[in-house]
Parts: C-alpha cells; sequence; structure tokens
C-alpha cells in the first residue's frame, strides 16, 4: 500500500508575479484564496484580469473553505524530471466555491483515489514556497 | 461555387531519416536536409518558391535566397501554417510554399520528460505535469462517463505500434508485433497509460510543398489535394487543468473534451464528404486514448462508443478505417513540437499518392488527417483527397 506524499525541496517552485502574487503570499498564511466577478459572481481561477463570462474587470478576492472533489486524477510513476519523486498524483479538483485547480493527492493511498473523492487543502512547506496540496477529507 | 482550394495541391512531401538519436545534426540542419529534400523530390529550385512557411523560416529564405517572398515570423508547422499556406495560395499572393520542420539534439536530458512538454505556469509546474499526465486526466474523465477501459487503449496502442513494426522507416521498425496483452503489461507511466501507451520520443525532418495545382501537374510527385480543413484551440496547452468540460462562450461551442468536433465538421462541409466517405485516417497518436476520443469527436462513431469501436477491429490495416499507418508518434517518430506535427498530413499524402512501402490501404482516395489532442486543448483536422476539388 503505497501512501503519497509531498514532494521536497529541489523541485521548480511559482515565481510570483503580479496578479498571482496575491495567491501565493495567502498560501504562505495558510489560506487559499480566487477571485470572484462583483458583477456576474462568477468564480474564476488562474488569476486572472478579467471575468471570462461578463468581462468585468472587477474581480475581488475572498477566501476558499479549501473544500472539494477530485474532478479528474493520474497517478505518475515516471517523474516529470528527477527532482520529483514517485509515485505522485496530479488532480484536478472541483473546489465547492465552484472552480477548478490543478494539485497533488497526499495522504491517500494510491489505491484508494478516486473521482469525487471528497478532500481539502493542506499547505505544505517546500522549499521557500508554501504550495496547496489536498488530502482526503474526513467525513 | 468553386472550392476554395480548387487551384491548390500539395505538390510533393518528404521525410528525411529519422531516428531515436540522428549523430551530427541538430534540428536546423536536419530541417534543411528536409526542405531541400522534398524540392529535389518535387524537381522544384529553390529560386521558384515564393513563401516559406514552418520552423526555421526566415533562415531557410536567406539560406536558399528565395527572397523577398512570403515568410513570416513564426518558425512553427503544422496543419493551420499547411491550410495558411493554401490560403496564400488560392488567395494568389504565392505561387509555391514550402512548409519545413525537424527536432534533433532537443531531448539530451533523459532523466526528465522531452522539454517541449515541461509546463511554463506557475499553477501546474510544482504539481509534476507533464504530457502523459495532461493526457491521462482527460483520459480518466471519459472512462468515468462511459466505462472506456485501458484494454480498449491497449488495442489502439498494439495497432498503431504493429503498423510501424513492419514499416522499415519507422524508428521501432521490427520492434514487434505488439498484442494488447504487451501493452497492458508494459509499466505504467502516468495511470491510465502504460509505457506502451505512449508516443516515443525521436529525432528527424519533414517537409511539404504547396503549389497553384497547375504547377504541380508538372513536377515529378502525384499532386494531391486538400478538401477541406479545421483548427479548433481552447488555449496554450499544458499551462491550464486540462478539463473536459472547459468551454468557450460562444453559441455552439463544444466541449473540450471533444475539441476537433467543430474543426471536423468545418472540413467535412466543405468536403462535401461524411466521415463515412475516409478511406485511411492518419490521426495524431501521442497517447492511446486520444484515438478514442478523436473518433467520436469526428464522427467516426457515437460519443461514448470509441472503445467499442477500436476493438471491433475497424482501426486495424483490413478494418473500415485504417488509422496511423506509418505507425506514428508511437512508431514511426516524434521529432519535436512541430515536426510529427506535419507527419501526419505526410502519411495522408502518401496514402494518396499511393507510394506508401507498407500498409499501403488499395485504391484510398479520401484521407483524413489530424494532429494535436484534448490533453493539449487543441485538434487540428484535414481532409485530403487524390481527386482536384
Amino acid at each position: 500500500m503505497t501512501l503519497l506524499v509531498p514532494q521536497s525541496e529541489g523541485i521548480p517552485l511559482p515565481r510570483p508575479s503580479g496578479l498571482s502574487k496575491v495567491f501565493w503570499d495567502a498560501c504562505e498564511e495558510g489560506r487559499l484564496v480566487y477571485q470572484r466577478c462583483v458583477r456576474c459572481e462568477t468564480a474564476v481561477f488562474n488569476p486572472s484580469p478579467v471575468c471570462p463570462m461578463c468581462l468585468s474587470q472587477e474581480l475581488a478576492w475572498h477566501d476558499s473553505a479549501g473544500r472539494g472533489a477530485i474532478y479528474s486524477w493520474s497517478v505518475a510513476y515516471r517523474p516529470m524530471s528527477s527532482s520529483f519523486t514517485a509515485p505522485y498524483a496530479p488532480i484536478i479538483v472541483d473546489l465547492d466555491e465552484g472552480y477548478q485547480m490543478v494539485s497533488n493527492l497526499i495522504d491517500c493511498a494510491v489505491d484508494d483515489v478516486a473521482i469525487g473523492l471528497r478532500v481539502r487543502v493542506d499547505f505544505r512547506e517546500v522549499g521557500k514556497m508554501t504550495l496547496p496540496y489536498f488530502r482526503p477529507d474526513e467525513p | 461555387m468553386t472550392h476554395p482550394y480548387h487551384d491548390v495541391a500539395i505538390a510533393a512531401v518528404f521525410n528525411t531519416k529519422q531516428a531515436k538519436v540522428l549523430e551530427g545534426y541538430d534540428s536546423y540542419t536536419i530541417t534543411v536536409e528536409a526542405a531541400l529534400g522534398v524540392l529535389d523530390a518535387a524537381g522544384m529550385p529553390p529560386a521558384q518558391l515564393d513563401g516559406i512557411l514552418g520552423q526555421f523560416n526566415t533562415e531557410l529564405a536567406y539560406l536558399l535566397r528565395v527572397g523577398p517572398a512570403w515568410v513570416p515570423a513564426g518558425g512553427f508547422g503544422s496543419i493551420p501554417q499547411i491550410l495558411d499556406a493554401a490560403n496564400a495560395i488560392a488567395a494568389g499572393n504565392c505561387t509555391a510554399v514550402l512548409i519545413a520542420g525537424g527536432g534533433a539534439g532537443i531531448y539530451t536530458e533523459r532523466t526528465a520528460t522531452a522539454p517541449w512538454t515541461r509546463m511554463a505556469s506557475e499553477f501546474v509546474l510544482p504539481f509534476g505535469i507533464y504530457t502523459a499526465l495532461e493526457f491521462a486526466l482527460i483520459a480518466r474523465r471519459h472512462m468515468h462517463m462511459y466505462g472506456t477501459t485501458p484494454e480498449q487503449m491497449a488495442e489502439v496502442a498494439a495497432t498503431i505500434r504493429n503498423n510501424g513494426h513492419v514499416n522499415p522507416e519507422a524508428i521501432y521498425y521490427g520492434k514487434g508485433p505488439f498484442t494488447a496483452a504487451d501493452v497492458l503489461e508494459s509499466r505504467m507511466v502516468a495511470d491510465p497509460f502504460h509505457l506502451l501507451d505512449c508516443s516515443l520520443t525521436g529525432e528527424g525532418g519533414c517537409a511539404l510543398l504547396l503549389t497553384r495545382a497547375d504547377i504541380a501537374r508538372d513536377l515529378r510527385q502525384t499532386p494531391v489535394y486538400i478538401l477541406g480543413g479545421g483548427a479548433d484551440h481552447n488555449g496554450p496547452s499544458y499551462q491550464h487543468p486540462p478539463s473536459w468540460d472547459l468551454r468557450g462562450n460562444g453559441p455552439g461551442a463544444v466541449e473540450n473534451g471533444y475539441v476537433g468536433q467543430r474543426a471536423a465538421q468545418q472540413s467535412f462541409t466543405m468536403a462535401g464528404l461524411a466521415p463515412s466517405d475516409v478511406d485511411v485516417a492518419e490521426l495524431y497518436d501521442p497517447f492511446s486514448f486520444e484515438i478514442i476520443r478523436q473518433l467520436e469527436a469526428f464522427g467516426f462513431c457515437a460519443r461514448g462508443e470509441g472503445g467499442d469501436y477500436v476493438t471491433s477491429g475497424a482501426i486495424r490495416p483490413d478494418g473500415e478505417l485504417p488509422i496511423t499507418t506509418d505507425g506514428g508518434l508511437m512508431s514511426f517518430s516524434h521529432g519535436g513540437g512541430s515536426v510529427q506535427l506535419l507527419q501526419r498530413v505526410i502519411r495522408a499524402v502518401q496514402q494518396l499518392q499511393g507510394v506508401c512501402a507498407t500498409t499501403q490501404i488499395a485504391g484510398a482516395e479520401v484521407a483524413i488527417a489530424s494532429n494535436g489532442g484534448a490533453g493539449a486543448l487543441f485538434n487540428d483536422v484535414m481532409l485530403l483527397g487524390s481527386h482536384r476539388p
């Protein structure tokens, strides 16, 4: 039974810039944030200068509860590069607030990964950054 | 109404030698060899060119002293660039356009995935996502919705790899034959994809020459005609979640899981043909599942029925729709960001010219070729024919 774990220092890390700095700074504080259009209320992620639905440029940052369900998943047995340790599980998460993001699932047995699995965000320090991983949510 | 490409022909196509590693070449020199190769195969001197697209196009214009000519910066070659060339000829801006491509000396760091598949976006990069995983995330949705199985995907991989196994020009010539069981027994790379569900990486060059139809008639290769084409793109590859349900806001927009459907419908409408008219399908095969998805998106079978379609034997060389007859990206070659895209069209042309040394589909008159896939958020389509439209 292989347990999925976070990666270690040495993997390529984000370089926050412009719009994304708000997101990564919040991760540092243990908050998962996203934008919501003030006009049409669409949840927007990745950080964007404009609402893709109504084109409003008025987007407000909100805290996400960090809870959602796995929309799709894979398990990588061959890593992207030698700085990653396999296996790891890339997932697309459907956040309850109505947006999707890419992450890795941790603290879960490889055999238990499934579409629809309830997950919650779990911030882990990797090198100089705090990354938003996800782990199975307790019932 | 006259067909928009009535006066356009693909006059000649050419592949250089393909290999796992082409000693002594880099991407530039193998592209030059491909360019010279197609001109020689056609019997056309470079001075007759008045347009160049594809990789190193500005360099080729200078090197071969082609200018002044239609040589837009950009340096990429795929189905949309072939259609650009056809458009330029149809509009009278050009009479003879070269499109070349090549990859060599790029993938040298073997502890990592190929460089053209590594991510740029900060929202995917730290999570170790690369191409096989992007396409796996798409395949997983189809498995969830329709019950598509690894066994069905393995059937696709075995079929394409067997086409390459018998093709002396394929990098993996003689490596088979393969059964679906062989694919399932190969090591897991990116669940649900086993090693043999994935394309290879290799090196090689290729080129196409498009001219006015009346010029093509007097050249050495048999002209082939463009019956239709379309390009479906949803955004930059490998930077955003490869979501099956990503959808544009326009009326009639199709979810990313069926990207390519619009391009195929445009192509068939332009051609005045239906999927049942296609004799051979040179489908882009980065991963086995992508064939199942494209068969549904292009209308060769209904949504959700791609898995059963491929296990029916339809896609084998003796089936109703033989696919990827040179071995494709899985066995023939996969030279980088551009060359293998052009090679799907090149193989379709060779099928219609009737010159394939292996897996020639007898009497083929209509071929479809494709590029890309849902994991990369794009899918381009071209219909080709042996008769002038």
